[in-house]
């Protein structure tokens, strides 16, 4: 049996571990008031919050109910829009009213899930991060204007009335009548909860499942599954000399927070809005991103540039492969059957390297590129010493640009490198024409990325004469 | 007030068609649909999905008991395909199942042997074979050709816009269910839910009376649901009644996306003919629509292009003309503007071809060439209440477009990798069915005799905001508290014959239909007070669910009164029917008078380019819009702020995409993006225009649905101008959407 809460009720199920929640909640449980827009994870409509104990703390999470498998609920609490109604409506829900921001109404649920999570989380309580919180959010109706007086109104409110303080959220949050008061149960009752682990099984490993259950939520259904999100060693991020440390579970939205990671890239936060929408991230790994094997995976774009490795596992024997090695072909890699990754080592620059993302795709958030980019450059006095630029969207598999970085070896950075550099890189890749972009745009647009790669990093000496 | 659905919304309460508890014994439906866009069926074998466990029935052509014809206006289109198929997506077979998993594996072993045919995709391909939906339709007035010879300027082009996938979150579907004497409720997300019973009728042999639709709201409409909510109804009732069971048919986002159709896209060409002082004299355009495999609303739809060939502008000679071309895409629909966006990004287009030829901005033709009061248009109505110059006027003063085209300039001059552009668009909608039967609705008020009050009409509820409007109406009108009326659900029991929820006159018809039957009950009540307190009518009035004898408050209440009113046989209910007056248009002439009013107003766009990577943003967009005294204005606001925003997603966003042998590519929400909270602009200003009473309205207000979207053609021509900013000879051709493609590739030509 599985065991899980939804809301304030105690579930066991003996369904397929495989059901997504969204068809747990609305057939099984009878909740409608979580939606069917999608199913994979582009519009939000379908959001529940997942709560889990971690360090003895209950933290909650927006996540997409379509792409998550009942088999990662045990022992956690979900909840879902009807979870969250009191007699009176919180002050989020007479936002909603007061300002119009909902007219048809079938997203409204998702969008109130989601900044039901900005309020439990974030430390700053300001319209920027209530934004990012909704981002994953799809409104056809409103043009979002009056969802954005709506956080206004929201934030105003909340400022007045609450005190919010980071460390005990739900309780403030439970005595302001803004959650109802069994939230304060949960966390006693999770630790009551009995549930079985489930036996090793040789079923298909599932960690996030957010690209497994946009391709293949049906096939899932009739295979035996290995949920491999809960196990805590598998999802740590640690220093372990010159490396920083990645486990196999280990989501985006963790490796974001981590000191570590982010001693690395600094400005991974301005990288991580272009990747996916929050409640993907919180539940997408980068070894997923890594398997999985697209030729556009956003992460990996980020890890190639790092000169990243893996160290996989085949029962207690373990290797280590180069990040780039590891693709053979389309979607073919250096993995044996029944071998896995076990973490991901991505070394620890000298100060003072340059590093730079790009991405544009149709629309600029939650969307797949049509070409992504990755820099990292080491320089001394204007000479490069070590340029790693890798490619997505211009192969067959996500690409260093090797004949690109060989070139820029020691060279003085100036325009006329530059434009070498992008006319290496446009002869060096291979890009096809589908429904992200023509193959002659894909390589414009990378051409333009190697001049904003020098011009973002090395504006006084690449200014825009370039381009002209 | 407000909007009494939104608080249901919020607690994730209100009901959409998915979210009605199931009777026991409920099945559920799915639906194969061809793999080609143009060939005939040689084969269906249904043996292997009819195998598995849990599927009951799988349904063909052959059994449907009436006539397998859906088509509306023009009957060209099945309910299933029986020989031939023209688009890929074309319903084929229902499979019938315990659960909807099952239903769709079963889908999946039905093998469907074809013979092929080649497949046309493109309008001016269609039309070149002669393959038109209907003969083509000319408006014209003046004489354009004896007009070039008095133009300074002259400028020709062609255009190309896009389809749009409407995307309403909730996704098509129906439930279906048998009553005793053979016949059917239908609980359908239609915003014709007439239409739904008229055409289940025909294709299931059943007269009207017995089949009962009912629609509670829509997760979103647009237009999507307006002819194309009716085939899945239809589907589910002819399910329920072959296997005697309630049914039903919800479809998955992507079967959505493959099998409805969407914005038509168009293929036009233009000449305009300008005087040196930039009026226009002369203006032809060639329009050719691309409808899809069948006729669905296209040939309402280009009449719709015709009435707005020339915008907000008087143009003394105009001929246009429209053709409405059969392609193997799925049937192309209805979607807000209804082809009146179309039209306007056209003569918009040729007047940006003749600024850059005459080396003038453009928005100094669009302003020198305004309607006014007295303009005749090309199909002969005469404007009247104009104010489409007061818009722009209040709109340039208000939100101070010098100082905006100056900033622009000095951003321009200061930075060379972003640059800034300004534009401004006008929009003059006309308001009606142009089909003048459509322009009637009816009501049903009932006044429970504990003083609550219930309104039908034949308004569907969608996120637009009509019951609000309603029961605006209905509380004004009986002088009750807004709180004791209450919207029911559509249905064609209590009211009968409606037109669908369309063309931004919902609130507007069953509105006045409202007030009407309001009207009757509370002159009954009048009389029936005046006679129990001995007092003359005319001193009677209701205010705030209190009764005022002479202005002065009375022991009755509205409660009091309405129960002796009952005891004493008063009639407390009412059934009305609105038909606007006035309309008329005569198609043997392309003459008339079509429209009960107009729609105006303006918007200035300003989009930043960022010029490495071919990305914009619009910065900021500002409107003055006209819509009469508002009823309900939050709810306008979201009305103009939402169709802004879809109108900028089709001209910069929505791309619909289909492979030379019709096969939609952007069929999911990872192909298919649409607006999300970062792509909106940045900042909307809305202005209401003040002292804007529109005294033939309903309580002086206006429509406002379909108006508003336009004003995201404004947003193509603002980046349009960005890009000129950043390349002043690059050749930027009339194609909407653009996307980060089209601009980078636009920008850096090879």
């Amino acid at each position: 049996m599985l065991t899980f809460y939804l809301n304030q009720n105690k579930i066991a199920t003996s369904l397929h571990h495989g059901t997504v929640l969204l068809d747990f909640v609305r057939r099984e449980s009878r909740l409608p008031g979580t939606k069917e827009g999608c199913r994979e994870g582009d519009c939000g409509a379908c959001t529940v919050l997942l709560g889990e104990i971690a360090d003895e703390e209950i933290k909650y999470r927006a996540v997409n109910s379509c792409l998550l498998p009942i088999g990662s609920l045990a022992g956690k609490h979900v909840v879902t829009i009807e979870g969250l109604n009191l007699r009176e409506n919180t002050l989020l829900q007479n936002a909603f009213v007061d300002e119009h921001a909902s007219q048809c109404g079938f997203c409204t649920p998702g969008f109130i899930l989601s900044l039901t999570d900005f309020l439990l989380n974030n430390p700053t309580l300001n319209f920027e991060e209530a934004i990012l919180a909704v981002a994953g959010n799809i409104c056809r109706c409103t043009g979002y204007e009056s969802i954005k007086r709506a956080i206004k109104l929201l934030l105003t409110e909340v400022e007045s009335r609450i005190e919010l303080s980071l460390d005990k959220r739900v309780p403030e949050l439970v005595r302001t009548g803004q959650l109802p008061e069994y939230f304060n149960t949960i966390p006693q009752k999770l630790a009551r909860l009995e549930f079985d682990v489930e036996p090793e099984n040789p079923g298909k490993i599932v960690a996030g499942g957010t690209d497994l259950f946009v391709q293949q939520a049906d096939k899932l259904l009739k295979q035996p599954l290995q949920f491999i999100d809960d196990g805590q060693q598998s999802r740590e991020i640690y220093r372990e000399n010159d490396q920083c440390i990645v486990g196999a579970s280990a989501t985006m939205e963790e490796v974001r927070k981590t000191p570590v990671f982010r001693e690395i890239l600094p400005e991974i936060d301005t990288y991580s809005k272009l990747i996916a929408s929050k409640p993907i991230r919180e539940r997408a790994t980068l070894a997923g991103n890594i398997v999985n094997a697209s030729p556009i995976a956003d992460f990996v774009i980020l890890l190639l540039a790092l000169e990243a490795k893996l160290i996989l596992q085949i029962g207690s024997a373990s290797r280590t492969v180069d990040l780039h090695n590891f693709y053979l072909g389309y979607k073919k890699l250096d993995l044996q059957e029944d071998e896995h990754i076990h973490n991901i080592s991505i070394p620890i620059p000298n100060p003072g390297f340059k590093f730079n993302f790009e991405k544009v795709s149709r629309r600029t958030h939650l969307d797949i590129a049509s070409v992504n980019t990755a820099a990292f450059f080491a320089v001394e006095e204007n000479k490069i010493t070590d340029a790693r630029i890798s490619a997505g969207g211009v192969a067959p598999i996500p690409l260093l640009l090797k004949n690109t970085n060989a070139f820029l070896q020691d060279k003085i950075i100036d325009p006329a490198i530059v434009e070498s550099a992008m006319k290496i890189a446009a002869e060096e890749i291979s890009p096809i024409s589908d429904v992200r972009g023509s193959a002659e745009y894909k390589r414009r647009l990378l051409q333009q990325f190697i001049f904003a790669h020098f011009h973002t990093q090395f504006p006084e000496l690449i200014g825009a004469e370039v381009l002209a | 007030m407000k909007n009494k659905d939104t608080n249901l919304h919020v607690r994730g309460e209100s009901c959409f068609v998915d979210d009605f508890p199931c009777p026991a014994g409920v099945l559920h439906a799915a639906v194969k649909s061809s793999a080609i866009a143009h060939g005939t069926i040689k084969r269906i074998q249904i043996q292997n999905a009819e195998k598995l466990p849990g599927v009951k029935r799988i349904l063909c052509a052959p059994d449907i008991p009436g006539e397998n014809q859906i088509g509306s206006i023009i009957q060209d289109e099945q309910l299933l395909a029986d020989h031939e198929v023209h688009f890929i997506g074309q319903p084929i077979a229902i499979v019938v199942a315990e659960t909807a998993e099952i239903a769709r594996e079963a889908v999946e072993l039905i093998s469907i042997a074809y013979k092929e045919k080649p497949a046309v995709v493109d309008a001016r391909i269609a039309a070149k074979n002669g393959q038109l939906i209907a003969p083509p339709r000319t408006f014209s007035c003046g004489d354009t050709d004896l007009a070039w010879a008095q133009c300074e300027t002259i400028s020709s082009g062609s255009t190309e816009t896009g389809g749009q996938e409407h995307l309403y979150l909730e996704t098509q579907g129906a439930f279906a269910s048998l009553k005793e004497d053979g016949g059917l409720q239908l609980i359908s997300s239609t915003q014709g839910p007439t239409a739904v019973q008229r055409i289940a009728a025909r294709v299931l042999d059943l007269p009207m009376h017995k089949i009962e639709v009912d629609v509670l709201r829509l997760g979103g409409g647009f237009g999507g649901k307006e002819d194309q909510a009716t085939p899945w109804a239809v589907m589910a009732g002819l399910a329920a009644i072959c296997v005697r069971r309630p049914v039903k048919l919800i479809l998955r986002r992507h079967e959505d996306m493959i099998m409805t159709g969407k914005r038509h896209p168009y293929s036009s060409d233009f000449k305009i003919g300008l005087t040196q002082d930039g009026k226009i004299l002369a203006y032809e355009a060639t329009y050719y629509q691309n409808a899809g495999a069948a006729a669905d609303l296209s040939t309402a739809i280009l009449e719709r292009t015709l009435f707005h060939a020339s915008n907000s502008y008087y143009i003394p000679n105009v001929k246009a003309t429209a053709l409405s071309c059969r392609t193997n895409l799925p049937p192309n629909t209805a979607f807000r503007g209804f082809g009146g966006p179309q039209a306007m990004f056209v003569i918009e287009s040729a007047i940006v071809a003749a600024a850059e030829k005459m080396g003038v901005d453009a928005s100094s033709i669009q302003e020198k060439n305004l309607l006014k009061d007295g303009d005749e248009l090309p199909y002969g109505q005469i404007m009247a209440a104009c104010r489409i110059k007061p818009c722009w006027q209040h709109n340039t003063e208000r939100f101070n477009w010098h100082e905006k085209q100056r900033d622009v300039q000095e951003f321009n001059q200061k930075n060379k990798l972003v640059k800034k552009g300004f534009a401004c668009m006008p929009v003059t909608f006309g308001i009606s069915f142009t089909n003048t039967s459509l322009n009637q609705a009816g009501a049903l008020v009932h006044v429970y005799n504990d003083g609550s009050v219930s309104v039908s009409t034949g308004a569907v509820e969608m996120g637009q905001g009509v019951n609000a409007k309603l029961r605006t109406v209905a509380a004004r009108t009986l002088g009750v508290n807004p709180e004791s009326v209450r919207i029911d659900s559509t249905n064609t029991g209590r009211v009968a014959n409606t037109s669908p929820t369309a063309a931004s006159s919902g609130a507007d018809l069953n509105g006045h239909a409202t007030r009407i039957a309001c009207e009757q009950i509370r002159q009954r009540l009048i009389e029936f007070a005046a006679a129990t307190l001995k007092t003359e009518s005319e001193n009677i009035t209701f205010e705030n669910s209190r009764i005022l004898v002479s202005g002065r408050e009375n022991d009755l209440t509205w409660n009091s009164l309405v129960d002796s009113a009952y005891w004493a046989r008063v009639s407390l209910s009412a059934q009305a029917h609105y038909a606007t007056p006035k309309i008329h248009f005569d198609k043997s002439k392309e003459k008339g008078h079509p429209f009960a009013y107009y729609s105006f107003g303006t918007a200035a766009v300003i989009a930043r380019l960022d010029c490495i990577r071919g990305t914009f943003i619009i910065e900021s967009v500002d409107i003055v819009h006209d819509l009469g005294t508002s009823l309900a204005p939050k709810v306008d606001l979201g009305q103009v702020e939402g169709a802004l925003v879809q109108g900028i997603g089709w001209m910069a966003m929505e791309d619909v995409v289909f492979s030379e042998n019709g096969q939609l590519l952007a069929n999911t929400l990872s192909t298919y993006k649409i607006p999300d909270i970062y792509f909106a602009p940045e900042k909307i200003q809305t202005h209401f225009l003040e002292n804007a009473a529109h005294p033939a309205g309903l309580f002086h207000s206006k429509a406002i649905g379909e108006p508003p979207f336009m004003y995201g053609i404004g947003a193509w021509l603002a980046i349009r101008n960005a890009m000129k900013a950043f390349r002043p000879q690059a050749e930027i051709p009339f194609t909407a959407p653009f996307t980060p493609e089209r601009v980078l590739m636009a920008l850096y030509p090879k």
